[in-house]
């Protein structure tokens, strides 16, 4: 591969040439390890707040905060897990690799790229000093359901704000993400010869665009019940406020599975190279994906079986979101089967990948027993469901991150990382995880309901075993903060093809990958998967 | 191999063990109560069945990969095969999903049905959310009173107040005034609010609704034991969110009726009677 220039590091050099470096970067690494780093931080803060929530829970009786603003917490830990981690980590993934992974100079629109990124610290920062205003941050729960929503304090218009500059962000990168796909492809580069990495971004990004205005024309309906005197959502004058819930949900429900279809990208490239064995059963991974989105589109209301929905909605939600456990199931036998008669090493990726589908599974499996409405009757609102979308989105979404971490870094940062800390840092997250997470589906069933402050002495004994759980996988994090910043140092000099079994152009370019590549495109021959 | 074969031995004995003495450890509840009404009851096989059946699929799942992940490794020599696609064998795992779904959603089907046929009510009691009590009246009688959070668990539960909550009996389970239901009766709820949305939930009864500001929800219920069944609000209202318990006390419809007519008295001293009578019938029951 020739189609690589070297970077000369010398035109940045001092304060300014740093700020024209990262402040004014149009170039698609450098803002993909924006995103990288911003969300990591954003992990922390967020899970800070979750260390909060979970001291608070140790034991019964208040101990720790106070119930206002235990539920300021729960309610910013949820947006800035969603909306500054998770989300911007999969856009950063997306910035470095799909370039590299089609053959493509950059992103097709860079400076857009540059200020979705730029929204992106601002809007955080003014969601976060929400908690610092008259009235504290929001506390209703990240989903804002009126009239409790409502009756916040000053923070209301700045949370508003903030969620609107974010979808804005957001839409921009999905916009970005579709045209460098559709547009910049490498010759040979069909859309059918796509890594699955790309295939299921692509598809995310139509999500994106799809449900985002969605989430902003409802935010703003509240905006305007709160001080133009409308009443979309207050009996009073007519509106109702599960239309609210409604509009919420159609955004929301897709929204989760923005949040794990690029997850399902990464296992589908990781898996496959540490099998040494090609994905098994490509292009039903991509209907799979393509069938999930499309679901994802009529199923929102199973988030509200228990607000009064007529029998026949009752009936269609469910039978639709059981649906959803077809091709999901086909995406899980599909990895099965590629790793069946590989040959495999389980170097860290590997190994956050292989817990990531075991785990994924079995949020899945909640999902399913959630999917039943007479059964959900009993575990809505209730740490059953906790579990669940802890398990999915923990183990699935940010496992799967940490995966693409650990799988890409060699290829950013040109070292290998420290494998035996990687590997540390794998089981201690993938037991504390279990320790904290597994109890509450027990918690759940027993009646303990969530977004409680406080509970009854029954629940004592697996809270005290959850919050364990939760601190350790909490300090078990910062060998991930360890690792990367090692790594980012040096250590041992990673080759072009980090991985034995690497396929895919990314690891055609030489690591680190210089600052520009493929600046005239590679011929892809055979397939590329 | 065999220290591997030995410590799986001492792992499945130990965990055989776990399992053999959790029943003794009464405070680490593990699943759902079956309840006291037949929706309850289907609602709880409905759950148990399905959660046999993910099982049943985890196991195979989860095995195929473990015993791939334990034989199918770099390390052991073993040359990876090339095979990437089948499409018989993928046509195969979306049907048979497929139907095992359609064999859970026929059960989940019938229950449900039943859960929303509200008809052929005996009495109507309507529940009104409030942040942060729940209100109580009986419908065509001249009884409706506030349910609030029992005094010495609303002091416990303060910030610092420096008591200890297992020392608080029914901690945080407990109210002024319960809501007194007769056994044996079918009972339509007519759910509303009077600010934000709650929801009221008696696990022993099988559901729980929304309680919504300008609507009404409806739905039924027959207690089918007497006893005391506690639940909480389950829909995030605010600061008290936590500090709303439901207790329902299901008494034998006789006791009822004298409650119910102590109570339009305004006798209070007589619908305690009533209550106490009722649950020395329970003791003498057993």
């Amino acid at each position: 591969m020739t189609a690589t220039t070297e970077h000369e590091s010398e035109e940045y050099s001092g304060l300014r040439g740093f700020a024209a470096r990262w402040l004014f970067t149009t170039n698609h690494k450098d803002i993909g390890t924006l995103y990288l780093l911003w969300s990591l931080l954003m992990f922390f803060v967020g899970g800070a707040m979750a260390m909060l929530i979970r001291a608070e829970l140790f034991q019964p009786g208040m101990q720790v905060v106070d119930p206002y603003f235990y539920n300021q917490m729960i309610t910013m830990h949820a947006l800035v897990m969603i909306f500054g981690a998770v989300m911007p980590a999969f856009v950063g993934l997306a910035n470095w690799m799909v370039p590299l992974m089609i053959g493509a100079p950059d992103m097709a629109l860079p400076r857009m790229n540059n200020w979705s990124f730029w929204l992106l610290p601002f809007a955080s920062l003014m969601l976060l000093s929400t908690v610092f205003l008259p009235g504290g941050g929001p506390s209703g729960g990240w989903t804002l359901y009126p009239p409790l929503s409502l009756q916040m304090g000053d923070a209301f218009p700045f949370l508003i704000f903030s969620i609107h500059i974010l979808g804005i962000s957001s839409i921009m990168g999905a916009i970005n993400v579709i045209a460098t796909v559709l547009n910049m492809r490498a010759p040979g580069m069909s859309l059918m010869r796509m890594p699955l990495f790309v295939w299921t971004w692509l598809i995310t990004a139509y999500l994106l665009i799809a449900v985002m205005p969605v989430l902003a024309g409802g935010i703003t309906m509240l905006l305007t019940d709160q001080y133009f005197g409308t009443t979309f959502f207050s009996a009073a004058g007519g509106g109702d406020p599960v239309l609210f819930q409604h509009i919420f949900w159609f955004f929301g429900h897709p929204e989760v599975y923005i949040m794990i279809l690029p997850a399902f990208g990464i296992l589908s490239e990781i898996i496959p190279t540490f099998a040494r064995k090609p994905l098994f059963g490509y292009s039903s991974m991509v209907y799979a994906t393509a069938s999930i989105a499309f679901l994802s589109f009529i199923v929102w209301a199973h988030h509200m079986f228990t607000a009064g929905m007529p029998l026949a909605g009752e009936l269609f939600f469910m039978y639709a979101t059981m649906l959803i456990a077809v091709p999901t199931g086909v995406k899980v036998f599909n990895w099965v089967a590629t790793m069946w008669r590989g040959a495999m090493t389980f170097e860290t990726p590997m190994l956050f990948a292989v817990g990531n589908v075991i785990l994924f599974t079995i949020g899945g499996f909640s999902g399913v027993m959630l999917a039943i409405a007479p059964a959900d009757f009993q575990y809505h609102d209730t740490y059953f469901v906790v579990a669940h979308f802890h398990y999915v989105l923990v183990s699935g979404a940010v496992f799967s991150i940490i995966a693409a971490v650990y799988y890409w870094l060699p290829k950013w940062t040109g070292h290998m990382y420290n494998e035996s800390v990687g590997k540390t840092h794998f089981w201690l997250s993938v037991i504390f995880l279990n320790v904290l997470f597994f109890p509450q589906h027990f918690l759940g069933l027993a009646g303990m309901n969530r977004r409680i402050p406080d509970y009854a002495v029954q629940f004592a004994d697996w809270n005290m075993v959850s919050s364990l759980g939760g601190f350790g996988f909490g300090v078990s994090q910062l060998l991930f903060l360890y690792v990367i910043i090692r790594c980012m140092r040096g250590g041992k000099r990673a080759e072009a093809r980090a991985w034995e079994g690497a396929k895919g152009l990314e690891w055609e370019v030489p690591s680190p990958a210089p600052h520009h590549t493929f600046d005239t495109p590679p011929r892809i021959e055979t397939a590329g998967h | 191999m065999n220290r591997i074969k030995r410590l799986a031995g001492r792992g499945a004995i130990a965990l055989a063990l776990l399992v053999i003495a959790s029943p003794a450890l009464a405070e680490w509840v593990l699943n759902m109560p079956e309840g006291v009404t037949s929706t309850s009851r289907e609602v709880y096989s409905l759950h148990m069945q399905i959660f046999y059946i993910v099982v049943v699929i985890g196991v195979l799942v989860f095995g195929a990969m473990i015993f791939s992940i334990v034989r199918h490794r770099k390390a052991r020599g073993v040359k990876p095969a090339q095979f990437h696609h089948s499409t018989g064998v993928e046509i195969v795992w979306t049907i048979i999903p497929f139907l095992i779904l359609v064999s859970m959603a026929v059960p989940a089907s019938t229950t449900l049905i039943d859960m929303y046929d509200t008809s052929g009510a005996d009495m109507r009691v309507k529940v009104t959310g409030y942040q942060w009590k729940w209100h109580y009246k009986y419908m065509d009688e001249d009884v409706a009173f506030y349910s609030t959070l029992a005094t010495d668990s609303n002091y416990a539960r303060r910030l610092g107040s420096g008591v200890d909550p297992t020392s608080v009996e029914n901690y945080l389970r407990e109210v002024d005034n319960r809501l007194i239901l007769p056994t044996n009766t079918r009972i339509k709820f007519l759910m509303t609010s009077n600010d934000v949305i709650h929801s009221w939930w008696v696990p022993e009864l099988g559901w729980k609704k929304d309680t919504v500001p300008g609507y009404i929800n409806e739905t039924w219920t027959e207690i089918q034991e007497p006893g005391v069944y506690r639940g909480k609000c389950a829909e995030l209202c605010g600061r008290g969110h936590g500090f709303m318990p439901v207790v329902v006390e299901a008494v034998e419809p006789e006791r009822f009726q004298e409650w119910l007519a102590a109570k339009k008295e305004g006798d209070t001293a007589a619908a305690k009677a009533a209550l106490d009578r009722a649950s020395g019938d329970a003791v003498a029951r057993r």
